[in-house]
């Protein structure tokens, strides 16, 4: 059971890097170092381009709504696919074989759910934040204050991990200390977010994009020239490498309770749907038209990364498991498994290509902590400075300052938090902040949108029972009870909580509001026919040349 | 947007062609993604001796099926921005031309 979710929840947060640090410093990685160099040279650059473009409030938040769609698209998979999901998911295939698919697949299906229920009328009624969607009806104080709490929840579970995460991995591939990795990739993040706003997050997000895909194609088509373009002659060698042989073609090395891959595929699926750095980047562009554009190229784009991740780690079970330069006699992995890409690239491409897929791990990084910062910089003043404290009485400039200062701030503490969590268990922290999107975030969203009768006192129940049920559900179940406290058995037994703590705060919407149902709420319900014209046609939506 | 305006909106024949005709796509497209995907893992989840099947030399059931959902995701978005383009837009700018 443990090591189950040891397994699974090592996808999430690469912390097999732990391991390395125990191993001999790795020597200085040159051509990874120059090509990382020349990344941040340019996306400085860009910064500085798109400061000059940045001095409106909607040019901060939003880019302006200028992004077109195939650009949103490309950039919402750069917003997407973190080095979690690269390194992550090759190291899950590399391990355990099929069951690796299942985390591919459950990361994609979100975004069709997202298409057809959410993303054209999330643009026709948002302007920067998500809570801008719910408080188009609903009492703006409670339900931007909710709003604004499980959006700070999601950011700083997810940010924890990918600082980890980077710090482990910049040591690793860099021999960097992990304090100086950790102050790097926030003092970067704070540059681009701070002076270049959505305008240039979107762009690192984009070229960070590209070379994922370029760099991942590459090794796919060179690997699968290594077995003569035959899948069954990979397989074949694969199951012939691999220490469990047959077994890795069949579900179950990792998944083995029904229920807990069930709650999983849950909080895969509908926490996509619920993570603010994505939904924010549907007010980006000009109209729904765009949006629709946009989840369709994302869609595309992330579904190919993914069936190529999967090759990679195939193809590394043969490749990189049964070469001793890359593994030690014992069977690791040379630097913990979520170094199986990274080898893979060397042994397809040498040092160069091992110098650009370990230079990109970082920029992938770089454009994940980005959006995730500045999705929590807009909670904090666009929605809990602006709008709830200050009531909207606020000038746009004040609103920008605060917004900066957030950023600051959050990027300290998103330092602090990285270099307290250094040695911690953090494996728990993504699946985390996927439960919490789907149990906080999406069924207020989903409901405001379709459910008439959904008022103030259902979507902040709604969201608080999500918000604290996910929340619980995690302490109580394996990853945190045993692994990080140290108990003998877990209270909860199930590895994701989603599959409870989703229906809990759906349920939370529905009684919430039928209990105390007094002239506000009518006025909120009387509120929805507005809400709903525009939703659906954009009539009184947020411009996007606001100039 | 004031009482009237929603009323006007309302009783719009492009609106109420757009709204039925998002609605049924949108939802029939999101149960037909829910089935595919929610069938996967229950696959996955109880009959994984089933997905361990043989299909092509060694390569068992599961791949394909995992791949056809893979595929059917891109496919099914691709579906709706057609759908999407050739018939919403044209009475969305009708609309709010008329209503503005």
């Amino acid at each position: 059971m443990s090591r189950r979710l040891a397994l699974a929840a090592s996808l999430l947060a690469v912390p097999g890097i732990a391991q390395a640090a125990d191993a001999a410093p790795p020597p200085e990685n040159f051509t990874a170092i120059i090509m990382f160099g020349l990344f941040v040279a340019l996306t400085l650059g860009i910064t500085y381009w798109a400061s000059r473009r940045t001095r409106s409030a909607s040019e901060f938040y939003a880019a302006g709504g200028g992004i077109t769609g195939f650009q949103n698209g490309i950039a919402i998979a750069g917003d997407f696919m973190s080095a979690a999901s690269f390194l992550g998911i090759s190291a899950m295939v590399y391990t355990s074989g099929f069951d690796g698919l299942l985390y591919s697949i459950g990361f994609l299906v979100g975004w069709p759910i997202i298409m057809f229920l959410m993303a054209e009328r999330l643009r026709n009624l948002g302007k920067y934040s998500m809570a801008d969607v719910t408080s188009y009806r609903l009492s703006p104080g409670p339900v931007r204050t909710m709003s604004a709490v499980s959006s700070l929840v999601v950011v700083a579970f997810y940010l924890i991990a990918q600082m980890v995460g980077a710090g482990q991995l910049i040591q690793l591939l860099f021999g960097l200390q992990y304090a100086y990795a950790v102050v790097i990739v926030g003092v970067l993040m704070i540059l681009y977010v701070t002076f270049g706003g959505m305008l240039a997050t979107t762009w690192v997000q984009i070229i960070k994009a590209g070379l994922l895909l370029l760099g991942a194609t590459y090794m796919a088509i060179m690997a699968l020239a290594h077995f003569g373009f035959s899948l069954n002659t990979m397989f074949t060698a694969a199951v012939a490498a691999h220490a469990k042989h047959g077994a890795i073609l069949t579900p179950g090395l990792q998944f083995k309770n029904p229920i807990s891959t069930l709650s999983l595929g849950v909080a895969l699926m509908f926490g996509t749907a619920g993570l603010p750095h994505i939904l924010m980047r549907f007010f980006t562009v000009r109209d729904a038209k765009a949006a629709r554009t946009s989840v369709f190229w994302a869609t595309s784009f992330i579904g190919y990364f993914y069936i190529l991740t999967f090759i990679i780690g195939f193809a590394a079970i043969s490749m990189v498991g049964s070469d001793p330069l890359y593994v030690l006699a014992t069977g690791a992995v040379r630097g913990g498994g979520n170094m199986v890409a990274i080898h893979l690239a060397h042994a397809v491409g040498g040092d160069v290509l091992k110098g650009f897929v370990s230079a990109v791990a970082f920029a992938t990084i770089l454009a994940v902590v980005s959006g995730l910062t500045l999705a929590g910089a807009t909670a904090v003043s666009h929605d809990l400075y602006a709008n709830v404290f200050r009531r909207g009485r606020t000038t746009e400039g004040t609103e920008m300052q605060v917004s900066r200062i957030a950023t600051v701030a959050l990027g300290i503490l998103a330092i602090l938090l990285g270099l307290a969590f250094e040695k911690q268990n953090v494996a728990y922290m993504v699946g985390l902040a996927f439960a919490v999107a789907a149990s906080a975030n999406f069924p207020v969203l989903l409901l405001n949108m379709y459910w008439k009768r959904l008022d103030t006192n259902g979507a902040v129940l709604g969201g608080a029972l999500g918000l604290v049920s996910a929340v619980a559900l995690t302490v109580l179940s394996p990853g945190i009870w045993v692994k990080v406290l140290g108990f003998h058995a877990a209270i909860f037994p199930y590895d994701s909580p989603a599959l409870f703590s989703m229906p809990l705060g759906f349920l939370g919407c529905y009684v919430g509001s039928l209990i105390g149902r007094d002239r506000q709420a009518e006025a909120e319900a009387g509120r929805f026919e507005a809400l709903y014209i525009r939703s659906q046609t954009g009539l009184g939506a947020e411009g996007a040349a606001s100039h | 947007m004031d009482d009237i305006t929603c009323a006007q909106v309302r009783a719009d024949p492009d609106f109420i062609a757009l709204e039925r005709g998002r609605g049924r796509l949108g939802w029939t497209l999101a149960i037909i993604m829910l089935a595919i995907y929610f069938g996967f893992v229950l696959l996955v989840a109880f009959a994984p001796s089933l997905m361990g099947t043989p299909v092509a030399g060694v390569i068992t059931l599961g791949f394909p099926l995992g791949l056809f959902v893979i595929i059917s995701a891109i496919a099914l978005t691709g579906i709706y921005v057609a759908r999407a383009n050739s018939s919403f837009d044209g009475m969305t700018t009708r609309i709010v031309e008329q209503n503005r």
